[in-house]
């Protein structure tokens, strides 16, 4: 299993996240933003969190336009996986590989704290490690984590069931509670959460530790053949 | 450019006293360039020679097996075993803060990063100690929203998890709030890099961002009183870009690898000015700059300007010629700046060149070395050991405790803390909260652990006692997780140091710390004063800020447990009800009369010694400080949600700040098994009450824990949202 983890100059845990992947027995390679390709055989990307060029602009935005997003699009296209956490999430609505935007957090505020959460669907490669309705705890950590949808997009977000997560007490002011979403194709999760902060005991929790084992071994069997 | 005739108005408004400037004219032989004058003025005011300071700093014990580096660089380095060593220092960022908080207080979150990365060590933890007036003083509000935004969004944007700190409030910081931050970093301890610059003909490059005309004057500003003109002022503070510093970081670092680096300083108050005096003094050469060469920001800048910019994130570095190459691709990748603007030079001479003309000709060591120094006069606050305490009327314990906890000074900080992102890095073991932050040491077992503290208040009765106490109880802190102290920062903040008793505040702190540092094994590796914290006459408490690094050799020797229902509560050292400025007369009667409490060096090492040789006993403890054992048992049980009842319904037995102690929670046979231990070891211990329900109880007096609990979690939101 190949994880290619982006690195923007702004990323600040992207060493977090290579080492969940790695600790799930992915094999890691790190991606610098100019690069133009992802590496050969790469089965999922990782977009971490940080400030990717500073979030001056918008979060994500200038990250968007980045070399390497372009190779992370044409993965996409060709039905790679990929996961963006907190500014990976950003990112991920940035390129228009998920849609909505993330606002800045209803109380302006920057909020840091673990957080519970319900899995809502279990349908996915990055939740098959869970039951639907079954609650988790990861850390949030951001300022821009507000999720928007508009009532169509959220509409049908619902009836495709791609809200993968949900704040059991909404911290942020996210439309519908979410905290989570999936691709059309179910194949890129979005979200502001971080498993990775929560995936040995040391952390203080570990429930991402899951995630990252359910979600190897979900691409590994969608990539097998049938 | 002609530059401005040197005229007294002018050199009184660099902050230069006539005595100064009589020194140098002596020491150049003529009078001095408008340049000459801006670089004497930032590397003689306060903030850069420590004038008033240096004489009693030297006091202080800086040594130890344990120590690889001690005061003088940028940071203290200390070593942690398996080759690896901890980088720290603590710095104020006080009158900037003041004036502009975001960005006073951020940058000096940027700056205390930069010390530690320049050291070649990566930031792995940061802590900030914040003293803001009293709750009803019509800026505190907007300077804790201010401060509390710059610290998180500096260092959350970098990247480095803030694991503690302390938030207080008191009238005496109304004109003058303090923002003291720390951090360190993780590096090998035979890749340590320092300032000196070594070799004749050596390029001098800057690195990272422009410069531009913030910061003109910073230092010099920092270094004076407050008054009615502070809004003037504002221009003097810096602009903070935490982007740029995080590129800034890996940049060096990556730069440090590559081998090309001889020496290296961070550019931090009086920039370029104090960086390239600095190595040039250390390494026993002189430097030429040339100017023009200089990165700019903005346009037609004078030598003057570009000398005493404060401009953030940046460095000055001496390169070994033959890695130019492979030194400058590193800054492309990371789209940094990096210009050679100078070289080390056979003589002494601070040589500033600007399109070929001379601005500055400076005998170098004799401008870094000759600053003033004072020997101010002080007057030492007799220490007569029985300051008048007035009586104290009984209280009901509950009433006490509420009113404690609903004053922001007691109640939870979460709503501070959970702005700044305390988890970056995903080596976060303990968050702020409760006592100290633990961090794992990447990729190994051992942990780190991390407290900033003092007590203003005894520092101000009873300096000596109170900078003792800062220390002890920094290693409290640290023992209370498990910890062994390793080495400590001191932030220094006071008044005028022209006023004898300010002086006899500083005189007699240093000797309390120095003191306690030799007592307890916790040398002064780096740190930092600031002085003249007053507005229109009136100064701030003494406020000497200890910042103290502990190590817990593996995992498994942390203590981080929760107190749960059944547990006995276990008071370790002797409570006999000190009362004088306690917390309790501060916060609910409104008094601060009386003594600090007498800080027994050797008890506390016998104490912490004994928690550090049974922790196998000991899965929950905290220290006992201000509050005492009331408010200490009341946090533990609050945070596990668990009721407590103590036994005692004296107001000095709960109350009381008697220094020393521990309150540990265990279950019966651990308790048992402790009072053994303790009586062998002639350790003072004795049962107090127990964890259990869900209620707080105090002799007859009781109260629900979930209402206690809302007022000590609500009081902040109350307060400032």
């Amino acid at each position: 299993m190949k994880a290619a983890i982006l690195v923007f100059p702004g990323s600040n845990c992207d060493r977090d996240l290579a080492q969940a992947f790695r600790a799930a027995g992915a094999e890691v390679q790190m991606v610098w933003h100019k690069d133009t390709e992802l590496p050969a055989g790469t089965d999922i990307v990782g977009v971490p969190g940080g400030f990717s060029y500073g979030d001056y602009l918008r979060c994500g935005a200038i990250a968007a336009q980045s070399p390497i997003c372009k190779a992370l699009r044409t993965h996409v296209e060709r039905g790679g996986y990929a996961l963006g956490v907190c500014n990976g999430f950003q990112v991920l609505t940035e390129t228009g590989l998920l849609p909505g935007a993330l606002l800045r957090n209803a109380g302006l505020k920057y909020i840091c704290k673990p957080v519970r959460l319900g899995v809502a669907t279990a349908d996915c490669a990055f939740t098959c490690a869970y039951e639907q309705g079954q609650q988790v705890t990861y850390p949030i950590a951001h300022h821009d984590g507000n999720y928007f949808a508009d009532p169509d997009q959220l509409a049908a977000l619902w009836a495709e069931d791609r809200v993968a997560f949900r704040y059991v007490d909404n911290p942020n002011g996210s439309a519908a509670d979410i905290a989570g979403i999936l691709s059309a194709n179910r194949r890129v999760l979005g979200m502001m959460p971080h498993p990775e902060r929560a995936a040995e005991p040391a952390q203080g929790g570990t429930d991402g530790a899951a995630f990252f084992r359910g979600l190897l071994a979900g691409v590994a069997q969608s990539a097998a053949p049938a | 450019m002609t530059e401005p005739q040197i005229t007294d108005s002018l050199i009184a408004a660099h902050g230069l006293k006539p005595d100064e400037y009589a020194r140098i004219l002596e020491i150049i032989g003529r009078e001095p360039t408008f340049t000459e004058l801006g670089i004497f003025s930032a590397m003689w005011n306060e903030h850069c020679s420590y004038k008033s300071s240096k004489k009693w700093l030297r006091t202080l014990p800086t040594t130890g097996p344990q120590v690889i580096c001690g005061p003088g660089e940028n940071a203290g380095v200390v070593d942690i075993g398996d080759g690896q060593a901890v980088v720290f220092k603590m710095e104020s960022h006080n009158h900037p803060s003041y004036i502009e908080p975001y960005q006073g207080a951020a940058t000096g979150v940027g700056g205390i990063l930069r010390d530690v990365f320049t050291m070649g060590a990566r930031p792995i933890a940061a802590m900030n100690s914040l003293s803001f007036g009293e709750i009803g003083h019509p800026k505190t509000r907007q300077l804790v929203h201010g401060v509390v935004e710059g610290v998180g969004g500096y260092g959350n944007a970098f990247g480095v998890p803030t694991v503690g700190g302390e938030v207080r409030f008191h009238p005496a910081y109304n004109g003058n709030c303090l923002v003291n931050a720390f951090a360190a970093g993780l590096a090998d301890s035979d890749r340590i890099f320092y300032s000196a610059a070594s070799g004749v003909g050596m390029p001098v490059v800057y690195l990272g961002a422009k410069t531009g005309r913030d910061g003109v004057g910073g230092a010099t500003m920092a270094s004076a009183e407050f008054d009615d003109t502070i809004e003037e002022k504002r221009p003097t503070v810096q602009v903070g870009d935490p982007f740029t510093e995080k590129r800034l970081m890996e940049a060096t670092l990556e730069l440090m690898a590559t081998g090309a680096v001889i020496s290296i300083q961070d550019m931090g108050a009086a920039g370029l000015t104090c960086s390239a005096v600095e190595m040039g003094d250390k390494g026993g050469l002189g430097v030429r700059l040339n100017l023009e060469a200089v990165p700019q920001r903005e346009a037609d800048m004078t030598a003057y300007e570009m000398m005493l910019s404060e401009s953030q994130e940046r460095m000055l570095m001496v390169l070994k010629p033959e890695l130019e190459a492979e030194a400058r691709a590193v800054f492309e990748k990371w789209d940094l700046d990096f210009a050679i603007v100078g070289e080390t030079i056979a003589e002494d001479r601070f040589l500033v060149m600007h399109n070929n003309e001379v601005k500055a000709d400076l005998p170098l060591a004799t401008l870094s070395g000759s600053a003033p120094e004072y020997d101010r006069p002080y007057v030492l606050k007799a220490d007569t050991g029985a300051a008048d305490l007035a009586p104290i009327v009984q209280i009901d314990p509950i009433d006490a405790l509420r009113a404690l906890i609903s004053s922001p000074n007691y109640a939870a900080k979460n709503w501070v803390f959970e702005q700044y992102d305390t988890q970056v890095m995903a080596d976060t073991v303990r968050v702020p909260g409760l006592g100290a932050g633990v961090i794992r040491v990447h990729g190994t077992d051992k942990l780190l652990a991390f407290t900033s503290d003092v007590t203003p208040r005894y520092v101000k009765a009873n300096p000596v006692e109170g900078g003792k106490q800062a220390v002890a109880e920094a290693y409290r802190n640290l023992t209370a997780v498990g910890a062994t102290p390793l080495a400590s920062t001191d932030n220094l903040n006071f008044g005028n140091p022209e006023k004898p008793e300010i002086m006899g505040q500083f005189v007699g702190a240093i000797r309390g710390i120095g003191e306690a540092c030799q007592a307890l094994d916790m040398p002064i590796v780096s740190g930092n004063v600031s002085l003249y914290n007053e507005t229109d006459g009136t100064g701030i408490l003494p406020t000497p800020t200890i910042g103290a690094v502990g190590l817990i050799a593996n995992a498994d020797g942390l203590i981080a447990g929760e107190v749960r229902d059944g547990h006995v509560a276990l008071v370790l050292g002797e409570t006999a009800g000190h009362l004088g400025q306690s917390a309790l007369l501060a916060e609910v009667f409104n008094r601060e009369d009386g003594d600090a409490p007498r800080v027994d060096l050797q008890a506390e090492k016998r104490h912490g010694d004994f928690i550090r040789s049974h922790k196998s006993l000991i899965r929950v403890c905290t220290d006992l400080s201000d509050g005492g054992l009331a408010l200490a048992a009341f946090e533990l049980a609050e945070a596990a949600g668990v009721g407590v009842t103590l036994d005692s319904a004296d107001t000095a037995q709960l109350f009381g700040e008697d220094q020393a102690r521990y309150l540990i929670a265990c279950n019966f046979d651990q308790a048992e098994a402790l009072m053994i231990a303790a009586g062998h070891a002639g350790v003072p211990i004795s049962s107090v009450g127990k964890f259990g329900g869900q209620s707080v109880r105090m002799g007859g007096s009781e109260a629900p824990l979930s209402e206690l609990s809302a007022a000590y979690r609500g009081t902040f939101a109350a307060t400032f949202d």
